[in-house]
């Protein structure tokens, strides 16, 4: 089902994330001519799935605060994470502005300490590992709290990523949910041609016991649906298909851009594209 | 040494539900078992898995609960240290990550489990603290520290089993951070720490023979290092003399030697550390440090060679 044939969906309003996806887009880039370099490939082919979950999945309590925990395992993509904070008030504009400056507390990599940042990632194969605590712990204290986090699939070569992926299941918990930005780059070029054998990467991870899909990873409607629909008596992970630099036709599929800004020329030509497809 | 940690660990475990124990396959016995048993949702084998095990301490800290992760020295340092220095230190977590068997204790098993550079690795970690007793007393008074303490994670290395009491009739209590003054004397001070204290305090007790006035001190903390403590043995005493079974590399003797320089020392200063190099040999505990160049015999053979006059 494509999401531009629905509008609504369980909660999700499909129309509504693609609106705020394009001007999360049209923000980074913005960001990205005040600074030589940022990773505007790697937050743009996690974007729906992280505005998902923040605005789709995780449930906020009365007086605005999560009651569910997010990680960025894959640090190098937390513009997609402070354009969001930012829209959700909880980073100041002012922030974003500065962005890897001293004048900022926001830099190349989500930072613990920062408004809405739960754990520094940054050097990859960290984040499930911590997140298995966290969901360990909720688990174990009766605490109702879902923790949800994004892998990459580059930080999926990493050994540790997988002796949490072996001991989730053994821990038996239920209110993890993972999620694997499948754009099929690493920071040398192609999954697919370099690690042929990472692939099939879904079959592997439901065999080691847990919960998998795998989706259109801009379909955000399809996501929203997929993770509530999980049966929940393992650990879930939503395999994600993805495009590095999803949005911008230059960017798309091409390594350069995982991590480098527009030059200015380059910066009007992707904020036109985005405005042509805008709604 | 492990079995008076799973005896405190279980009793503070009883008073405090934050307390957790997540271990890679290796586990104190003893008392351990029976908090398994009582709480076995709070014990966590992770199995052959050391990064997953730091991970998810770190996690469990940010969500409130106090994790002691376990396994023996090597493994719980080496293999996720950056787990250690990313998830636990930079995160400021009260996480302590407890190695056992520290130095060369495994001493038949060769130097793939030998811990010879975690007190000098573990020391450069910001944040970062190291304890290491000397002996099961000790130990007790660590682990509660550990348990109790807000600062950020520890790295407490212990010893194995069977070590010996020598704090019994120590002229001062264990507080976190300060040298611990075993006994007082005015002529030579001996700094050490870990159960190769038993070798300090022989040779302190033959220079007590000469006729020297002889302190021993146990450093146990070895980060923060009372560095206040040290200048001060280092302006009260003739002769500084640190038996350490570590690495020279950054280890006690080296952070003596540097104090020594900032504070202007005068008094003579020798350190005895294991050697920079792996040992391809098999057999006591104690024939393993002499291979190192370890032994009462050997110190006091340095030390009669050289004068301590200031």
């Amino acid at each position: 089902m494509s999401s531009d044939t629905v509008r609504f969906r369980n909660g999700f309003d499909a129309a509504a994330g693609r609106r705020r996806c394009m001007s999360f887009r049209r923000r980074i880039l913005d960001v990205s001519q005040r600074v030589t370099a940022l990773h505007i490939a790697p937050a743009f082919s996690c974007l729906e799935m992280v505005d998902c979950i923040y605005h789709g999945l995780m449930r906020r309590r009365a007086d605005g605060t999560f009651q569910d925990g997010f990680l960025l395992s894959k640090g190098h993509g937390c513009m997609a994470q402070f354009v969001i904070l930012e829209a959700l008030g909880i980073l100041a504009p002012e922030e974003l502005d500065r962005y890897c400056s001293p004048q900022s507390r926001l830099g190349g990599h989500p930072d613990y300490g920062t408004p809405g940042i739960e754990a520094a990632t940054g050097s990859l194969g960290h984040g499930l590992s911590i997140a298995l605590g966290m969901a360990y712990a909720d688990t174990i204290r009766g605490d109702d709290r879902v923790t949800y986090v994004m892998l990459g699939d580059g930080e999926m070569e990493e050994g540790s990523t997988w002796e949490a992926l072996m001991m989730a299941p053994n821990l038996g918990v239920r209110n993890l949910v993972g999620f694997i930005d499948l754009n099929d780059f690493q920071g040398l070029g192609r999954i697919s041609d370099m690690h042929p054998n990472f692939y099939p990467i879904g079959e592997k991870i439901t065999a080691f016991g847990w919960e998998v899909v795998e989706i259109d990873g801009h379909d955000a409607p399809a996501v929203f649906e997929a993770v509530t629909a999980r049966q929940g008596d393992k650990p879930f992970m939503l395999v994600g298909r993805t495009v590095k630099g999803k949005g911008v036709s230059y960017m798309e599929n091409v390594p350069i851009w995982h991590y480098r800004s527009p030059n200015p020329d380059e910066y009007r030509r992707a904020i036109d594209e985005l405005c042509e497809v805008s709604p | 040494m492990r079995n008076q940690f799973a005896e405190t660990f279980y009793q503070i475990g009883c008073e405090d539900p934050r307390l957790c124990l997540v271990v890679a396959d290796i586990s104190p016995a003893g008392s351990i078992q029976k908090f398994r048993e009582f709480f076995p949702d709070r014990f966590v084998n992770t199995g052959v898995a050391e990064q997953v095990m730091i991970g998810m301490a770190a996690g469990m800290a940010l969500r409130g609960l106090r994790p002691f992760a376990y396994t023996i020295a090597t493994f719980a340092l080496y293999r996720p240290l950056e787990m250690i220095r990313d998830d636990l230190a930079y995160h400021n977590l009260p996480v302590t990550v407890v190695g056992i068997g520290g130095g060369v204790a495994y001493s038949t098993l060769g130097g793939t489990h030998h811990a010879q550079e975690d007190v000098g690795l573990a020391c450069t970690i910001p944040g970062l603290s190291v304890i290491v007793p000397c002996d099961p007393a000790e130990v007790a008074d660590a682990t509660r520290h550990c348990a109790q303490q807000n600062d950020g994670p520890i790295y407490l290395r212990l010893g194995k089993a069977g070590e010996p009491v020598l704090t019994a009739d120590a002229a001062e209590p264990f507080r976190f951070g300060k040298l611990r003054y075993l006994r007082r004397g005015t002529d030579i001070c001996v700094l050490s720490y870990g159960p190769v204290m038993a070798m300090a305090i022989e040779v302190a007790d033959a220079l007590a023979t000469q006729g020297r006035s002889v302190s021993v001190v146990s450093t146990h903390t070895l980060k923060p290092l009372d560095r206040a403590g040290v200048a001060e043995a280092l302006r009260t005493h003739d002769r500084v003399v640190v038996i350490e079974e570590a690495s020279q590399q950054n280890g006690l003797g080296a952070q003596v030697k540097q104090i020594a320089w900032d504070t202007r020392a005068v008094c003579d200063l020798r350190s005895f550390s294991l050697q920079d190099a792996f040992i391809h040999t098999y057999g006591t505990h104690a024939q393993i440090l002499e291979a190192h160049g370890l032994s009462v015999r050997s110190v006091l053979d340095v030390l009669a060679t050289e004068p301590e006059a200031r």
